[in-house]
């Protein structure tokens, strides 16, 4: 079992047990902008499952433009008011995006969160061409599943940057505990996020039509085994870490409520609803809900992930066999 | 710094251009008057003796002990949309099933046929396509019209055929288009209003029919042959049926479809 850092009677007392306090200032303005613009791009994710759940993507058949115009606001009844609204949400979480960027690269001392604006604002210039891409050609599976693939994406972004630019992660000097479990926590995290992801291609790919509901069903199985391990583990071994074992219970706490709309909506869709003759309120109400609460859920575990790698280090001589431990940490 | 001037330069100017055609551009269809997919030169249609040919008629039934009540729809999405809000996937009248598609599926050999000049209609009134079913020779013109004070688009979502998407306002011009190549059970849809939905059926011969309301059918012109008579509905699946025509012969052929294929 790892032990507390500042509890190790070789670092009491002594300027190490602090380990790295990055010496940038808490911008409180960048923040909030950064925690909006997530909040908005979970509501985009909202507006976009919400096109797919109401078989409107193709209701506006032109892109970029909508009817022919860039500017003129379409009669937003039936199929429309869902894909131009998801259009309209799409362009201010855009504008956003060059916002954050511009203000991040401006003012933000740490290269590397510079870079990851900008990747963000990338991000979000491809997830356009997708949407358009994929009107274009009429909703391909393969094209329709990386719009939702690289939504999430950016969703996790924008959400990083929050937490980068927040009060905690600029002041606080990491609690650091090294792991000395097997497998350690970390790689257990990294796990959690590639079974999440092959999770959102399944059902992205089954939501457009492209594969059939089982292969994500079967895997919900795997995801929820992947995810209560490194949930158990990081709250039954660092829950004195207050950022790891909030991630955890968030974690664990959407990935139940997801199972449960996972079932809701495959009884609402699959087995309810294949015979319908247009969709059906429970129906689309269920499955927006399972895609923004799966977002939640990514994200939370990308948090997670990253709040374990700050931490929870590998200890320093299992990483370099035969050296004198230094403190590490972000 | 002059480099940096003229690469802002350059991006405001390709701004106000996608501006200025945007601003030009109509909605979809009024810029669209036809969208005839490319066809190879029809062949020169085979004779056909005109003293000899029979007719093929007969009703579909729906066999089952209690016929399906008429699904509802729910059009309150858009207040344009007023009328009848009943489903068409399958309507059953007194056991008649309506909305079968019949034509002949072989024995005509490699005879070829002219393809009329006239257009079918497919008519978009009350947030429904009419008709529900519909027949069309391959290469023939289907005009597609709006009636409703509302925009539609109309996206067939075809297997052998080329695929489109286009909207039309409250009184726009007919779309026109042509489909290459045959298929049958055609299915097109509207993405603004998700419970409209029909389906065309393209075929190489003049010899197929739509039951009506009566379940009844009639095929009239075929030359005196073996044939296979297929009856395709959209819910239920398809049936086939040989029969064979003699000069001037007016054969029966009726069918039925059983509850258990829904």
């Amino acid at each position: 079992m790892g032990r507390l850092l500042r509890n190790d009677p070789r670092f009491a007392g002594t300027k190490e047990h602090r380990l790295k306090v990055i010496a940038t200032p808490y911008n409180r303005r960048l923040h909030a902008f950064a925690v909006f613009t997530a909040c908005v791009t979970l509501l985009l994710i909202v507006a976009g499952a919400l096109v797919t759940s109401n078989d409107a993507g193709l209701s506006v058949p032109d892109w970029p433009t909508t009817f022919g115009s860039f500017y003129k606001m379409p009669h937003m009844v039936g199929g429309v008011k869902f894909e131009h609204g998801h259009r309209m949400v799409a362009e201010f979480v855009g504008l956003l995006t060059i916002v954050l960027a511009v203000w991040t690269w401006r003012t933000e001392k740490r290269r590397w969160l510079r870079m990851l604006s900008v990747a963000a604002l990338g991000t979000v210039i491809v997830q356009g061409i997708l949407g358009g891409l994929t009107v274009l050609f009429f909703l391909p599976p393969a094209i329709s599943s990386a719009h939702a693939a690289v939504a999430q994406t950016f969703f996790c972004i924008a959400v990083c940057i929050a937490m980068f630019t927040g009060q905690k992660w600029v002041e606080e000097p990491p609690q650091v505990e090294f792991d000395t479990r097997r497998p350690t926590l970390f790689p257990l995290t990294l796990l959690s996020i590639f079974v999440l992801y092959v999770q959102l291609i399944l059902g992205a790919m089954f939501r457009h039509k492209g594969m059939s509901w089982w292969p994500h069903v079967v895997h919900a199985g795997v995801v929820a085994v992947v995810l209560t391990w490194t949930a158990i583990r990081a709250l039954s071994v660092y829950s004195k870490i207050a950022a790891v074992r909030r991630s955890a219970m968030m974690m664990l706490s959407l990935l139940i409520t997801q199972l449960c709309l996972g079932f809701t909506a495959f009884l609402t869709r699959v087995a309810w609803g294949k015979d319908t003759l247009q969709p059906e309120l429970p129906m689309v109400i269920s499955t927006v809900a399972h895609v923004a609460v799966g977002a939640l859920l990514l994200a939370t575990t990308v948090v997670l992930a990253i709040q374990v790698w700050r931490h929870v280090p590998v200890a320093f001589e299992e990483r370099v066999p035969g050296t004198e431990r230094t403190p590490q940490a972000a | 710094m002059k480099k940096t001037l003229l690469a802002t330069l350059s991006v405001l100017a390709l701004m106000a251009l996608m501006l200025l055609a945007a601003c030009n551009k109509k909605e979809t269809s009024e810029s669209q008057p036809t969208g005839a997919e490319t066809t190879a030169p029809a062949p020169a249609a085979t004779a056909i003796d005109q003293a000899t040919v029979g007719s093929v008629s007969g009703a579909v039934k729906f066999d089952g002990a209690a016929p399906p009540k008429a699904q509802k729809i729910d059009m309150s999405q858009d207040p344009a949309c007023k009328g009848s809000n009943e489903a068409e996937n399958v309507v059953v009248d007194k056991g008649s099933l309506a909305n079968v598609f019949v034509y002949v599926k072989d024995g005509l050999g490699s005879r070829t046929f002219d393809v009329p000049k006239e257009s079918v209609v497919l008519d978009q009134s009350g947030c429904r396509y009419h008709p529900h079913v519909l027949g069309v020779m391959a290469g023939q013109t289907v005009q597609i019209k709006n009636d409703d004070p509302t925009t539609h688009n109309i996206h067939p979502t075809p297997k052998d055929n080329r695929e489109w998407n286009e909207s039309q306002p409250p009184q726009a011009a007919p779309i026109e288009k042509t489909f290459a190549r045959e298929e049958v059970m055609l299915p097109v849809k509207c993405n603004q209003h998700p419970w409209m939905k029909m389906y065309i059926n393209v075929v190489k011969s003049p010899f197929y029919a739509v039951t009506g309301p009566d379940g009844k059918y009639e095929i009239k012109g075929l030359p005196p042959g073996d044939y296979t008579i297929a009856f395709v509905h959209e819910k239920l699946g398809e049936q086939d049926q040989k029969v064979t025509v003699g000069p001037k012969q007016s054969k029966t052929v009726d069918q039925s479809f059983k509850a258990g294929a829904m």
